[in-house]
């Protein structure tokens, strides 16, 4: 299962690719279960730099667990939570906002 | 310290125009981010795993109050109240957004300060002695020689587009506290037999995954010949430096697989051809620069030792402190005092807006408005009265920036790691915050004594973890954070690269593992006057090797 994700390029915030757009939690991010959703997905990346929307986009991979997407990397779970060691920053400084 | 004149204020403020409009055509979509990544860089703004990085230049490490202040404010408005010096004496804020950065290049050029060169295949910031002008045991300031580099490496155009980055460090004394031969160019200020002044000329120190210590290749160049001498070094490495690996392409590189002679050789041969020429520092030049770094007017203060020994009477913790944290100075009624950036169990390096504005308050008020950044991460006063010490203790306390901590185990260079850093394989402030837990008895501490301890979170060395006594280096393995220990490296004088001393720890293991070796030192040192690494260079890693891991062996 893999997602993606990018940083948005006017602030840099990292952000995963759900429903259509570009969301900033990566709970409900859009997933590939196949190769053939995963190219779906990197075309999207793809156009979405090519419009300058965002950058370093890369395809991740995730696993669910209680309906939320969760990467499976640590590097990737540092970004898509914050700083472990400043937890009142980042997107877990306001976790509603991850279970959104 | 050095001010901008008419052209160094019109070339920063042009340089801010010119990136603000390429940040605005950029954010237009008028360029593509392969087109706008170089030219970012050249401006200190990366991208890292969270948002963009910006980091400023701290030329030497020197900073004013009112820079400090403009620090503090940039970090308020536009970052997330904090920033995190580094150890290349500069700052790094964590979280702008691109659209900011033109205002905040703005606000910087307004106190002459810029991120030019903090990135990039050119010659970075050049570091000095923190202690640089205030040092009992200097020879002469080593900065005006810094800023006569800083002026002459900035855009120049040989130089900006090198097979890697270039790193120069220069110290004014016997004890190096620049750490000089881990750099690309190592310069240590000294006099010869007729009292004039030169440098030893060292190339090709470097840590990343290829350490090595740097080759003094000159015992003394005429202080006249400096850049000449640095000019035929970077020629040769521009030249011959390699472009076809990244890994390889340091100048440590080159001096390794040319060997010292010859390279030395092709240097020399270079620099017979621009030694006489233009690049020859006139005296009366060499003069109007040093004219910037004047010391300030020290009145005798000797009021100060009574003060100080009554008021170490009074508090245990300020006599801790003094004991720790403050050094002699070239005037007896002063010193100089370093502000711990390592509270027990905070971030190494990192400060809050807030306290940016207090310490430059204090400096302001008590330490002639002058500061400094060490490539430790701790702030430095070089210039306190005696007298003021227990006014400034007082401050400090205030602001949570009194830990006596100065060398000690708990003085932990740490690098950001993979908690912000986009390279990292592993995370290096967690760790460092937790063996600095376990370490916070300052009676332990003291009883320990020197020890530097050095955290990197992959194998670019940015923690400097290669010279630490101590060095940690995270790695990821199989998924999870791994913790590799090096014993014996060092970054003064007698510079030397640690050795591993074996299997690496997982992150629930590491602190205990240091725990175990600092144990093994106490254990076998020969008196506390025995240094942890003189002690390591006695015994080797043998007596480590076996408190760490016989348990294994023996299952085994």
């Amino acid at each position: 299962m893999k997602v993606l994700t990018a940083n948005r390029l006017s602030d840099g915030i990292a952000v995963w690719y759900a429903d259509g757009g570009w969301a900033e939690t990566v709970g409900h991010a859009e997933i590939a279960h196949d190769k053939g959703a995963e190219d779906q997905l990197e075309a999207i990346g793809a156009a979405a730099y090519a419009n300058n929307e965002v950058v370093d986009v890369n395809l991740i991979d995730v696993e669910v667990f209680d309906g939320l997407v969760e990467p499976v990397r640590l590097r990737e779970k540092i970004r898509a939570a914050g700083p472990t060691i400043r937890t009142d920053l980042g997107k877990q400084a306001t976790p509603e906002a991850i279970g959104a | 310290m050095y001010r901008y004149d008419e052209f160094d204020q019109d070339f920063v403020h042009a340089r801010v125009a010119e990136f603000s409009d390429q940040v605005q055509r950029r954010l237009a979509g008028e360029i593509t981010e392969d087109q706008f990544r170089p030219l970012r860089l050249m401006n200190g703004v990366y991208l890292q795993l969270h948002a963009y990085m910006l980091r400023i230049a701290v030329p030497y490490g020197t900073l004013n109050s009112k820079q400090l202040r403009m620090l503090g404010h940039i970090a308020r408005k536009y970052d997330k109240g904090y920033g995190h010096f580094t150890t290349r004496q500069n700052i790094q804020f964590n979280w702008p957004a691109l659209s900011d950065i033109p205002a905040i290049l703005a606000d910087l050029a307004s106190v002459e300060m810029h991120a030019i060169q903090t990135s990039g295949n050119c010659i970075r910031n050049v570091t000095a002695d923190h202690f640089a002008g205030a040092a009992a045991d200097e020879v002469a300031d080593p900065r005006p020689y810094a800023e006569i580099l800083r002026q002459w490496s900035s855009v120049h155009p040989e130089f900006s587009f090198l097979p890697r980055k270039f790193k120069i460090a220069v110290t004014g004394a016997e004890r190096d506290r620049a750490a000089i031969q881990t750099h690309d160019i190592g310069l240590h200020l000294k006099k010869n037999a007729a009292g004039e002044l030169g440098f030893a000329v060292y190339v090709g120190g470097g840590q990343g995954r290829t350490p090595m210590v740097a080759k003094k290749i000159r015992d003394f160049l005429p202080e006249a010949d400096l850049l000449s001498y640095c000019t035929a070094i970077l020629r040769v490495y521009n030249l011959y430096g390699r472009r076809d690996n990244k890994y390889k392409a340091r100048i440590k590189i080159l001096v390794h697989e040319t060997g010292v002679e010859e390279i030395t050789r092709q240097i020399e041969a270079e620099w017979q051809e621009l030694k006489d020429a233009e690049l020859k520092l006139p005296e009366a030049d060499i003069q109007a620069i040093n004219a910037y770094f004047a010391p300030p007017a020290l009145t005798d203060r000797p009021e100060g030792d009574a003060l100080v020994k009554q008021a170490r009477l009074d508090s245990k913790s300020f006599s801790e402190w003094l004991d720790q944290n403050v050094v002699t100075h070239r005037h007896p009624d002063y010193a100089a005092v370093t502000i711990s950036l390592k509270g027990i169990g905070e971030v190494p390096g990192d400060a809050t807006d807030s306290q940016m504005e207090a310490v430059a308050d204090i400096a302001e008020k008590y330490a002639f408005d002058e500061l400094r950044v060490s490539h430790e991460q701790n702030l430095i006063l070089p210039h306190v009265a005696r007298t003021d010490l227990k006014a400034v203790y007082d401050a400090l306390v205030e602001i949570g920036l009194a830990t006596a901590n100065s060398n000690l185990i708990s003085d932990i260079i740490s690098c950001p790691g993979l908690d912000y850093c986009a390279l990292a394989t592993a995370r290096s402030i967690p760790v460092a915050q937790e063996i600095s837990r376990r370490f916070a008895s300052l009676e332990r501490q003291r009883e320990i004594g020197e020890l530097k301890l050095k955290i990197s979170g992959c194998i670019n060395a940015c923690g400097h973890h290669h010279v630490g006594h101590i060095g940690i280096l995270g790695v990821e393995k199989k998924g999870t954070e791994l913790y590799q220990v090096t014993l014996g490296g060092s970054a003064d004088e007698n510079t030397s690269v640690g050795e591993i001393i074996g299997r690496g720890f997982s992150s629930e293991e590491i602190t205990d593992a240091i725990e175990q070796i600092v144990d093994t030192y106490l254990g076998l040192r020969l008196s506390p006057d025995e240094r942890f690494i003189d002690a390591y260079r006695r015994v080797g890693p043998a007596p480590f090797k076996e408190a760490l891991y016989a348990g294994e062996t023996k299952a085994a």
